[in-house]
């Protein structure tokens, strides 16, 4: 076994302890014994992942551009303007810039983009919005937010080790609700919080997040996706400040992680991507499967 | 346990809207692209189960023909594949065709032609961005297109064991070890997959093991694709 291997929250949180580095350092060391490359290389690989998270945001907030079956577009745009009228807002800053950076990654998504599927295509857009908007916020050097990303990273692979990140397997929660679990601890360990309080934030994003299904309209990345992705920064933001003011999640990370397995093995197919049922069965859902040539589903009441 | 990378998380970079219908019909069509060795005149894709359905909704036609030009799944052109073909005189067409139950609902048969030569090749996207190519030509096959530890090289010869044995060992001289080795006959032709450790297997030296290897008659190495 390697030296920084890890599959658990546990096994992480044993790593940090003792080596006294933080996740995001501890996710390098481990990425680096793993592929033979130096740390090094391993951090440059990961700006250049930041890189073009950064270009899909650049270009999905100036964008007007409607999808090809227009459900979806310029809402990113709408948000970023929203900047320049704060007093308008109840959000703060990093909170409106959060959530329209989100719904850029979408936007760019589903009019074929340049995007990075961190975790996946479909929950894409949290981690460059909360992490993003907070390393504008902090005036953060690049390598406070490079952390957060492999802090994201590490917290993601658990999830993918204990339970999945797919949501044709375990539905929204697999991919928006796992974004929102990984960009709470990376923003808990940009602002300085220890190992524990981002394990904390991504516990109680995560409970927030089981059991929601998986219902995108005609199997579409774009209703409701994008949306989704905007308001999970509000969550990932609210848990990391619930975590550095001292609150503690009841449930460890781990648990929470094998409940989401548990939900997503009783999870009915009909909502684990297939757009059979909850809103792509609603009568908008079904007008859009016509458009696309799909069979109408009727929905099961 | 699996041992995931980091990027496996972070990543990849792609162009949208799915993992699956976009980033994954891309590199079946490379694969494809790359197992004819050459770029077809023609090309047909008959779409099975949920790519026939909603393949244009995901832009799953784009990325196929896309692939089969070796643009990469984080190519922005990929959105203008259709005016890169006709660019290149490539014809291309989509057809939807139940191609049988034993295949996963994310697969696609491709056709590719030049006028002498022509090729099948199926694939199916599994999720995620992953594939696997289960059928060339007549052959059954196993070949998996994720960034995995083996680089793997397609050798199709004539049903002698002789052949085999004495392009391992050229292999062996290269310096490159041999992890696993699978075959599937039909006929006369045996179609053997490789898969290869070590350092990663040069093009002059794939043409130069095809050139020169009596009862050959084509190698196509994968690494590139693979680890891409």
């Amino acid at each position: 076994m390697n030296q920084f291997e890890f599959h658990t929250t546990e096994e992480m949180l044993a790593l940090c302890h003792k080596h006294k580095l933080s996740i995001g350092e501890v996710a390098k060391r481990y990425e680096s014994e793993r592929s033979g490359k130096s740390v090094s290389a391993v951090r440059n690989k990961m700006k250049q992942t930041r890189d073009v998270m950064y270009e899909a945001v650049r270009k999905g907030i100036h964008s007007t551009q409607k999808s090809k079956m227009g459900m979806v577009g310029g809402d990113a745009h709408k948000m970023h303007l929203a900047l320049k009228k704060m007093p308008e807002m109840m959000g703060n800053k990093v909170t409106v810039r959060a959530m329209s950076y989100a719904m850029a990654v979408g936007e760019q998504n589903a009019s074929m983009g340049r995007i990075v599927a961190f975790p996946t295509a479909g929950g894409a857009g949290v981690i460059p919005g909360v992490l993003f908007s907070s390393a504008e916020h902090f005036k953060a050097g690049k390598r406070k937010l490079l952390n957060g990303m492999f802090c994201s990273s590490a917290v993601g692979l658990i999830i993918a080790e204990g339970a999945t990140l797919s949501a044709a397997k375990g539905g929204c929660q697999a991919e928006v609700g796992a974004g929102v679990a990984m960009a709470a601890a990376g923003l808990t360990e940009m602002r300085g919080g220890t190992p524990d309080q981002c394990f904390h934030a991504s516990a109680m994003a995560l409970k927030s997040y089981l059991g929601l299904a998986c219902d995108p309209l005609g199997g579409l990345v774009e209703v409701p996706c994008i949306k989704r992705n905007s308001l999970g920064c509000m969550v990932a933001i609210g848990a990391s400040d619930m975590a550095i003011a001292g609150v503690k999640s009841f449930i460890p990370f781990d648990e929470v992680v094998l409940a989401m397995r548990n939900i997503a093995k009783i999870m009915s197919p009909k909502i684990r991507e297939t757009a059979l049922g909850g809103l792509a069965v609603t009568k908008t859902g079904n007008m859009i499967k016509q458009k696309l040539g799909m069979k109408i589903t009727p929905m099961d009441l | 346990m699996s041992n995931l990378s980091i990027f496996d998380i972070a990543g990849p970079i792609m162009v949208g809207p799915s993992s699956s219908h976009t980033a994954g019909a891309c590199k079946i069509g490379q694969f494809a692209r790359a197992l004819f060795h050459d770029t077809p005149k023609k090309v047909t894709f008959y779409l099975h189960g949920s790519f026939g359905e909603v393949y244009k909704g995901h832009a799953t036609d784009l990325a196929l023909l896309a692939g089969v030009m070796k643009l990469k799944t984080s190519d922005p052109n990929i959105k203008n594949a259709f005016e890169i073909a006709d660019q290149r005189h490539i014809q291309y067409k989509f057809i939807p065709k139940d191609l049988g139950e034993k295949y996963h609902p994310n697969t696609v048969e491709v056709i590719l032609e030049d006028g002498k030569n022509k090729m099948s090749v199926i694939g199916s996207s599994i999720g995620g961005g992953m594939i696997e190519i289960v059928k060339i030509d007549e052959f059954d096959v196993y070949l998996q297109g994720s960034a995995g530890k083996h680089l793997s090289l397609v050798v199709c010869h004539q049903k002698n064991p002789k052949i085999m044995a004495e392009l391992i060992k050229k292999i062996n001289k290269l310096g490159i070890r041999i992890a696993e080795t699978v075959e599937s006959s039909f006929k006369d032709e045996r179609l053997t997959v490789l898969s290869l450790e070590g350092r990663r297997i040069t093009l002059p030296e794939v043409i130069d093991l095809e050139m020169n290897t009596e009862g050959v008659d084509f190698i196509r190495s994968l690494s590139k694709l693979q680890t891409q």
